[in-house]
């Protein structure tokens, strides 16, 4: 028993006794997000009606967020189109997927959004985004090394887009970097759709021995119930204050409680060292972060996570609280960060204790393991949860919304971009370039990368504006993991299932262009309400996009997450898969690069390019035009271009690399001249504009180092790669003979100028 | 002649303890941990107080480390000749020490700077930077958030008489420092402090280059004439 007291006295609470003998006693599971036909199921299940505490507890495990209610019959097929592959050590449902990279070593990576609270509240929503993802990574038994981010915002030049970006960047910068994990790269596009709805995405790596893998799981009764981290307090609970005042007759001050939680990462970086000092002693049995759900989720998983036959006694009250008024509901649902739960054998407690201590960070036991298969909570002495722990994190209820194609659907594909005004002379075609150079969603991104760290922990071998982030395992091993995250909703509006491939393709070649071995894939859904049948139907392709093309590319989906409702009464969000590709590098030292850093280089175009505008950047930025087809899908190509570039990297043919996505061959130029200083001088093997613009997918620009133009030319037509010769590298402009020429101090000024003028 | 030995102290939220560490191996010292809790030096040759968010910065970067037990050890140790280099969040901490005068403070763009910067050597007699040539110009890492150097005019004027600038940006200060000062020195040399950080640019794979590691081969070659 702690000191603190709970000013609510124990006979108030509603009791597992009190609910057998009261039935009828009306519950607000409405407010707190039940269907009725949920909360029947939930006393169907009991044979009674539930506690307020065990209302809590389903009523967030059983909430979209934790429970994927909608999707979850969707995401099956991740499993069931997964390529064979012996790479995985842990997969789908775990906190996150852990992928063998050789030499003994694996590491885990995941996804997830924070959408929501970085509208509400920018840096506290995306700060805690990025503590959260961490934290799963943690729990998975790895050292968290490196994190990324994907970003969507409105208008770049709307008034709240000045307060949700600054907000969001300052946030992460905050976090990430008071943690000391270098951020590699992401991306970040402006759409009128995510004014109201921006997207936050987050993403952790984390690097593990095999034998480290840690999974959420109770065993052994008798076993500790650990909290480790910070004190509970009325983070993040608004839902609860529903019960405190149902339960005790008003009192407005649950209303006030923030519903966005504040984050730490001082507390967070002792919680990690502590935590991979507790891993190497041994002492952990099994763990589980705390985020969503909070304590109701980790312990619910936890024992689930422990099989048939395994439950759990926790003492409510023996938890730290940070706001002595909690009662049993709100801790059960409070999401203050920083806190993991850890299953400790009794033996092994006072060494944890004494670990946990030398850290600063408290560690308190709340309960013990145990065999009745019951998840049973008390408070005071009052028995206020007593469950089937499986029947909160494993049964909750599964939906298989009606979708539907949207009748508008038709009409936009039709809407075909060839009928929009193109440029035409060099002197236009020339300005086209400057200005998609320097819109919001091309220009360089400085202004934001430069606040974060990348260079934390001396292993960044990429990082932005490199195609793909690239993080070397360690000094004495030569092993590197690059990782690229990618998303396009205007593909994706246009045709879902061809915009998720896409997203997923560009991610791929995005981690090829280094020279790496694409190997594994997560991925976080963004979409708006599953309740409006189009967006089921966006959701349903998507998905069903992804299986496919990660089968045809033989990179499983090793986990991701879902987030739903980002839309703003009708208008929701363009459908926003963001897809991350996790390659492996045998030599780091290899690694290709985008910049022209030296002169007398050809320039080769790889891929096939055909006149492919719909949902592109010209026709965003010049006419603000989103119609016709994505550009088209095909994974075979994207193959033959990984392994030409993996090849190429290892036999040392390349100076340079990157790959052709937003803008075109256009844009990939510049970005090769401005990262490396060398400018060049190509022709273009068609049509200029179309040449310069389209979109074509499985496509890469490369500098080709003298004397290695034989053999690169052979490797290309071994695999059936396409390869046209356009120039050399060199000189101070970049030039479109016969065309236009644009020095590069234009062309920087038109990059660089974009973002700062915006935001100071 | 054994290795020389060069501590790392790492408090609560230090970040870059890792690559400091690195970096004085890689010049052929060996490195020792120091934890901030444990009032004791382990008899080492010199000391690193390495960058990051040591105690969460909260109240004042640096003004919590310096009241760590290890530091009763090391300040007197440090006054006695002791040779120490603090970087980034190791210079805010010896400022709030007092073993350098001046603080540091916010940038003036009043945001988090990563970015890789020019530095001109502006002295070579400490044993940090003796490996250089005087007005040499490096290319190290900045990265911090509170990294403008600040002191009254009476201090920056005896700074600049006594040759106790170390370091300076080349061009524009990118975060406000006054004289454009990227580093300064004790007046006996011993005790330095720099903001941008030399442990990150000891290898052009994970760096802008090497240009960082002659602050680390500086002190092994002052150890082995002292």
């Amino acid at each position: 028993m702690t000191g603190t007291q709970s000013p609510q006295t124990p006979s108030l609470q509603d009791t597992v006794a009190r609910a057998a003998g009261t039935p009828d006693r009306p519950q607000p599971y409405s407010e707190l997000g039940l269907t009725t036909e949920e909360y029947a199921r939930i006393a169907g299940m009991l044979g009674r009606r539930p506690t307020d505490a065990e209302l809590a507890i389903y009523s967030v495990m059983w909430s979209e967020h934790c429970s994927y209610k909608s999707s979850r019959v969707h995401l099956r097929q991740f499993a069931e189109k997964a390529p064979r592959t012996a790479a995985l050590l842990a997969g789908i449902g775990q906190n996150a997927g852990v992928v063998d990279i050789g030499q003994g070593y694996a590491v885990t990576f995941k996804l997830e959004s924070h959408n929501h609270p970085s509208y509400v509240e920018p840096f506290q929503g995306a700060a805690t985004g990025v503590g959260g993802i961490v934290r799963d990574i943690l729990a998975m038994g790895a050292r968290p090394v490196a994190v990324m981010d994907a970003l969507r915002f409105g208008p770049a030049d709307a008034p709240d887009t000045r307060r949700v970006l600054p907000g969001v960047v300052g946030g992460i910068s905050f976090y990430g970097n008071c943690l000391g994990l270098p951020n590699i790269g992401g991306e970040l596009a402006f759409d009128p759709c995510y004014a109201g709805n921006p997207l936050v995405n987050a993403l952790c790596l984390g690097v593990m021995r095999h034998e480290d893998l840690k999974l959420a799981a109770a065993t052994g009764p008798g076993n500790a119930v650990v909290l480790v981290g910070a004190k509970t307090g009325p983070d993040g609970i608004g839902g609860a204050s529903v019960l405190a005042s149902a339960s005790f007759g008003g009192g407005a001050e649950g209303s006030k409680r923030p519903s966005v939680q504040v984050g730490d990462p001082f507390k967070e970086k002792l919680l990690i060292e502590c935590c991979l000092e507790l891993y190497a002693a041994g002492l952990v049995l099994g763990i589980q972060d705390l985020g969503a759900a909070g304590v109701a989720c980790a312990t619910t998983e936890l024992a689930a996570g422990g099989g048939a036959g395994v439950g759990m006694r926790v003492r409510l009250d023996a938890v730290p609280l940070r706001d002595a008024s909690l009662g049993p509901a709100e801790i059960l649902m409070s999401e203050s960060q920083e806190r993991m739960m850890a299953i400790v054998e009794p033996a092994g407690l006072e060494r944890f204790l004494s670990i946990c201590a030398k850290w600063d960070v408290e560690a308190t036991v709340i309960g013990e393991v145990t065999g009745t298969g019951r998840l049973e909570m008390s408070w005071h002495g009052d028995v206020v949860v007593d469950i089937p722990p499986r029947s909160a994190a494993d049964e909750g209820p599964l939906y298989h919304r009606p979708a539907s194609r949207p009748p508008g659907q038709q009409e936009l594909q039709n809407d075909d971009p060839s009928r929009l005004a193109r440029a035409d002379t060099g002197d236009e075609l020339r300005k086209t370039i400057l200005a998609v150079l320097g819109s919001a969603d091309a220009a360089d991104k400085s202004w934001v990368t430069e606040q974060y760290d990348h260079y934390v922990r001396g292993e960044t071998v990429l990082a932005m504006p490199q195609d793909a982030g690239l993080i070397r395992i360690d000094e004495h091993t030569s092993l590197g993991v690059a990782l690229a995250v990618d998303g396009n909703g205007r593909y994706c509006l246009l045709d879902p299932y061809a915009g998720t491939q896409l997203a997923l393709a560009e991610a791929y070649r995005n981690v090829a262009a280094t020279g790496a071995r694409p190997l594994a894939v997560t991925n976080c859904l963004n979409f708006g309400s599953p309740e409006d049948p189009g967006v089921m139907w966006q959701f349903t392709e998507a998905v069903r996009g992804l299986a496919d093309a990660c089968l045809a590319l033989g990179v499983p989906v090793t986990g991701g997450n879902v987030s739903f409702y980002n839309q703003t009464t009708d208008a929701a969000i363009h459908p926003t898969p963001i897809v991350g590709v996790l390659g492996v590098h045998d030599d780091v030292s290899k690694r290709l690069a985008i910049g022209f850093g030296r002169p007398d280089c050809g320039v080769v175009l790889l891929g096939r390019g055909e006149a492919e505008f719909g949902g592109s950047l010209w026709a965003h930025v010049a006419h603000r035009h989103i119609g016709g087809r994505p550009p088209a899908v095909d994974l075979d190509a994207e193959r033959d271009l990984a392994a030409v570039l993996a090849a190429a990297a290892a036999r040392g043919l390349l100076a340079a690399a990157h790959d052709l996505s937003d803008g075109g061959l256009a844009i990939a130029l510049a970005e090769c001249c401005l990262a490396g200083g060398q400018g060049c001088a190509v022709r273009l093997p068609g049509d200029p504009f179309t040449s310069l613009f389209g979109e074509s997918a499985a496509r890469a620009v490369v500098a080709v180092v003298p004397g290695a133009e034989a053999e690169f030319a052979a490797l290309c037509s071994a695999h059936g790669v396409p390869a046209a010769e356009l120039g050399v590298t060199g000189g101070g402009t970049l030039e479109v003979v016969d065309c236009f020429t644009i020095p590069l101090d234009e062309l920087a000024a038109a990059h660089r100028g974009t973002l700062p003028a915006l935001f100071g | 002649m054994s290795a020389a030995r060069v501590g790392v102290i790492t408090f609560p939220g230090s970040l870059d303890d890792h690559d400091a560490a690195r970096a004085v191996g890689r010049a052929g010292a060996v490195a020792v941990p120091l934890w901030h809790g444990d009032r004791d030096l382990r008899g080492v040759d010199a000391v690193v107080l390495p960058g990051g968010f040591s105690y969460g910065d909260y109240l004042r970067c640096g003004a919590i480390a310096r009241f760590a037990p290890v530091m009763a050890e090391l300040v007197p140790a440090a006054r006695a000749g002791l040779p120490v280099l603090g970087i980034c969040n190791g210079f805010q901490i010896l400022c709030e020490a007092q073993l350098l005068p001046g603080a540091l403070t916010r940038n003036s763009g009043l945001r988090f700077i990563s970015r890789d910067v020019r530095v001109r050597i502006e002295n070579t007699a400490t044993p940090w930077t003796l490996s250089y040539a005087p007005g040499q110009e490096l290319t190290l890492v900045l990265k911090s958030g509170e990294g403008a150097y600040v002191a009254d005019a009476a201090t920056l004027a005896g700074l600049e008489e006594r040759g106790q600038v170390l370091a300076r940006y080349v061009g524009a200060s990118p975060n406000g420092s006054a004289a454009g000062i990227a580093g300064i020195r004790s007046q006996s040399g011993s005790i330095v402090g720099l903001m941008p950080h030399p442990e990150h640019a000891i290898d052009a794979l994970t760096g802008p280059g090497d240009d960082g590691l002659g602050f680390f081969t500086s002190a092994l070659r002052s150890l082995a004439a002292a």
